[in-house]
């Protein structure tokens, strides 16, 4: 668990280094995401030391967000302000994203599951 | 915090707890612990969301015992820290499903293409149109993605990663609670397009509400919410330049 996390420490910074050096506007850790993707096909070892501490870090997914979340009341006149506004793209954008993937997957997807041989 | 302000001990203890950084990491975890709790009692009802719960009750909190978020976050960044190896960690969901993402690589690619785009650019889009300012448009940008992505993110565009922590969880019940309506409407009956498109559109909250309806809407629904983080990660910050430059 704990050689894990050391891993999963080290892709972050990894990512974040390599990031700066590119001048990537992508966030650090999502580049170690992509690195330790890879490896971890091509080296089982290393997947077979993340998984545990990744499992147990995803499992609480939820709570991780939850300080952040508390900050908006730091923003709250923003949010007040522009609260029909900010509603109304979410909830548009949400099914607009959701109707494109759903209708785009299964154009292209060959007809599901139990009868495929 | 009245009753803890009657004795002078008790106003002391209380006076140690509030500017004690255990305090408030222990507050945090329960109020989510209880928060779950309640979201299990109504069945997982996705109305009923543990993260909007929690930071709805301690922000009541900070509120009414006049602590700053500075304070609380003196705790609560323990947990904070976490997001970053908890992004790192969406490679092992990503490889372990690495099956079907061979055997289902066409669709899965451009569904995956057209909807990171679709999503970034219709929340962009919209935003716009609707004249709401830079900052909102930049933290709307990411909604789609898991938090800790679309946090980091929303920073590197010029958006407040705090408004879109809440954005992306208000995104995450909306997608939620509309799927089921939404793809019947629209005729879509095959699990593995019905669970990609809910994971893509709303992430973690939406990938939880595919894993209750259908197990292989789940496993694709898992795979899109990885995926999409990665795709937005990268496009975002392009499209909104695009759209807005």
């Amino acid at each position: 668990m704990l050689h894990g996390f050391v891993l999963i420490v080290v892709f972050q910074y990894a990512g974040e280094a390599a990031a700066r050096l590119a001048g990537l506007p992508t966030p650090g850790p999502v580049v170690g995401l992509a690195a330790l993707a890879l490896l971890a096909v091509a080296w089982p070892a290393l997947y077979r030391v993340a998984e545990p501490t990744a499992d147990a870090l995803l499992r609480h997914l939820s709570l991780l967000f939850i300080p952040a979340g508390v900050g908006v009341l730091q923003h709250l006149d923003l949010l007040r302000a522009e609260l029909a506004g900010l509603l109304a793209v979410l909830v548009l954008s949400t099914l607009i994203t959701m109707g494109v993937t759903a209708l785009v997957f299964a154009l292209l997807a060959r007809p599901a599951g139990e009868s495929a041989p | 915090m009245r009753d803890a302000m009657t004795g002078p001990v008790a106003a002391d203890f209380w006076v140690y707890l509030a500017t004690s950084p255990l305090f408030w990491l222990a507050l945090t975890l329960s109020v989510y612990l209880g928060a779950d709790r309640l979201s299990a009692l109504s069945g997982r009802n996705s109305l009923v969301n543990p993260v909007l719960i929690a930071i709805v009750a301690l922000g009541a909190v900070l509120i009414a015992t006049g602590t700053s978020y500075e304070t609380y976050f003196e705790g609560a960044q323990f947990v904070h820290v976490l997001l970053g190896p908890a992004t790192v960690a969406l490679a092992i969901p990503i490889v372990r499903h690495r099956g079907e993402i061979r055997r289902n690589l066409l669709p899965l690619v451009v569904a995956l293409l057209v909807g990171a785009v679709v999503g970034i650019a219709s929340a962009v889009g919209l935003a716009i149109a609707l004249g709401l300012d830079a900052a909102l448009v930049a933290s709307l940008a990411p909604k789609s993605v898991t938090a800790p992505i679309a946090m980091g993110v929303a920073r590197e565009i010029g958006g407040v990663p705090e408004l879109t922590a809440v954005l992306v969880i208000a995104t995450g019940i909306t997608g939620a609670a509309l799927v089921t309506p939404v793809l019947n409407l629209l005729r879509v009956r095959d699990w593995r397009a019905r669970g990609f498109a809910v994971g893509l559109a709303a992430h973690g909250i939406g990938t939880a509400r595919a894993l209750q309806v259908n197990p292989v809407a789940g496993t694709f629904a898992g795979l899109a919410m990885a995926l999409n983080g990665l795709v937005t990660a990268f496009a975002a910050p392009l499209v909104v330049a695009w759209l807005v430059g």
